[in-house]
């Protein structure tokens, strides 16, 4: 949001370094169910950023003093690996991945049914194998995927996508040169059943015009993600069972 | 914050208040408690204040010394902003290194100052490439009533408008004030039940949903945003906090001046 640069990012007809629209997401593959010890898990690839999620739980919460007698706790811990980036991150946690994991816990806290599951702890690991912007977003598509696939009760399975502000246009889903030169950046996530904002956060400049064709942008392009992680566990549990297999 | 046990009759006494849009301290749903700024009542600070926002009390130093620069912004003054929520402020906050509270509250104020342009970084530099000012907030809750985001965002703004370059100490030249362009300001709302209640107090707090914090700048455009809490918030909610943040966000700026 900081940096600057003689790139033209949007060109005079609309078009973006990638060839994609101001109305375009990058290209998105989801995968559910693709390790072997988590209860759940999922891939996700939005453009160049690849991630891998992983559920454990319900299961015993650690530490102790964090129970909730009345319901479960979902614990997220999002890391960076640290070959992820162009310059080599320090493994371990620092405050951005602090801050991401607090709210991607919060917002995934909204859809679980954590009331069947006094005292118990869910467990959700997002590991960014490679980031390009956008990876938080990346990171809670690929969770939500990933409680479905451990077969944990949810009212909604979450979506989330960013919009931002490159070159003075307001853009769908950020590329990693947007996201340093561009004016705004914000990621949501939604309750695509109800449109309810679970996760939300914008840094940059916007006027009021600017951010409700934002919102409206990501809003529109999350229900695009809902339908790909639907059809990523369809894909996972359509499968004509084999012999032989569990 | 905290994770404390609330009564039953509490709880519903501050929602039956609520559904007449009545608050326990008699304030209406969108009335910020009273603002009480200090400014430079630390000496060895360069720049600090002292903020109360009714019982909230956060107080804001800003150090600023000679230092490198990064690598990729090699004539830009470095800003950082940190937080710590000391277990003088409230029972339930302990000590040790800053958790994942006191992080999520530094770095939301940092993007409200930072993403502003609030301090002219581009003026921080001393010698191209070798040497900038680094300009350090940090920010410790006093005693804490809810609304620590609001009350550490007006102690940072109001630090940082008061702060000195200390160069002479430095042989760096005459003491200039901190380049400042704006004064941003967050509004944080907390959802209880189905409404929208502004600058809650900690018992509000202890019984909400989401928490949206909306950044705006001097010309009401948007800074910095975060939704906080385990709730959710609808779009015509979002929007209603966009207009409040604007509105009430220009109010406390008058107070401050």
């Amino acid at each position: 949001m900081s940096g600057h640069t003689d790139m033209v990012l949007v060109d005079e007809n609309g078009m973006r370094i990638d060839g994609r629209t101001e109305e375009q997401h990058r290209p998105i593959k989801i995968e559910a169910g693709v390790l072997s010890n988590a209860d759940g898990s999922a891939y996700v690839e939005i453009g160049k950023n690849k991630v891998l999620a992983a559920v454990y739980g319900p299961r015993e919460c650690h530490p102790r003093h964090l129970q909730n007698p009345t319901k479960a706790i979902v614990q997220c811990k999002y890391n960076m690996q640290a070959f992820s980036v162009s310059d080599r991150k320090r493994p371990g946690p620092d405050r951005r991945s602090i801050e991401i994991s607090k709210i991607i816990s919060e917002a995934l806290e909204r859809v679980v049914l954590t009331e069947l599951y006094p005292r118990a702890s869910i467990d959700v690991y997002i590991e960014i194998l490679q980031a390009n912007a956008g990876t938080r977003c990346a990171g809670l598509t690929a969770a939500s995927v990933a409680l479905a696939d451990a077969g944990i009760p949810m009212r909604d399975i979450v979506p989330a996508i960013a919009a931002g502000k490159a070159d003075g246009h307001v853009l769908l889903d950020l590329n990693k040169e947007e996201d340093n030169y561009g004016q705004a950046d914000v990621p949501i996530a939604i309750m695509p059943s109800t449109d309810e904002i679970v996760l939300l956060q914008m840094d940059g400049n916007m006027t009021r015009e600017e951010f409700d064709h934002a919102i409206e942008l990501a809003v529109n392009a999350c229900h695009e993600v809902h339908d790909l992680q639907v059809d990523a566990l369809k894909r996972r549990y359509s499968k004509p069972a084999q012999e032989g297999s569990e | 914050m905290s994770n404390e046990i609330m009564s039953e009759i509490k709880r519903d006494h501050i929602m039956n208040l609520l559904a007449d849009g009545k608050r326990q301290d008699g304030r209406g749903i969108t009335d910020v408690r009273e603002i009480k700024v200090e400014t430079n009542c630390i000496e060895s600070a360069d720049g600090s204040a002292r903020v109360k926002l009714g019982k909230t009390e956060v107080i804001a130093g800003v150090k600023i010394i000679p230092g490198t620069p990064f690598g990729d912004t090699p004539n830009i003054g470095v800003l950082t902003t940190g937080a710590e929520l000391i277990p003088m402020a409230h029972p339930t906050f302990e000590s040790g290194p800053p958790g994942e509270d006191a992080i999520e509250l530094a770095r939301v104020v940092d993007r409200g100052i930072r993403e502003s342009g609030m301090v002219d970084v581009e003026k921080l530099c001393i010698v191209p490439g070798e040497e900038v000012w680094m300009c350090f907030v940090d920010i410790y809750a006093l005693d804490y009533d809810g609304n620590l985001f609001d009350a550490a965002n007006l102690a940072a703004v109001c630090a940082l408008k008061s702060a000195i370059i200390p160069a002479e100490q430095y042989g760096k030249g005459e003491n200039t004030p901190l380049p400042v362009t704006c004064t941003p300001i967050s509004v944080t709302e907390v959802k209880v039940g189905n409404t929208l209640i502004v600058d809650p107090d900690y018992d509000e707090e202890q019984i909400s949903s989401a928490r949206p914090t909306v950044t705006t700048d001097d010309v009401g455009n948007f800074r910095a945003m975060q939704k906080g809490g385990r709730g959710s918030i609808t779009l015509d909610e979002l929007s209603l906090c966009l207009d409040r943040a604007v509105e009430i966000g220009a109010e406390s700026r008058k107070i401050i001046g």
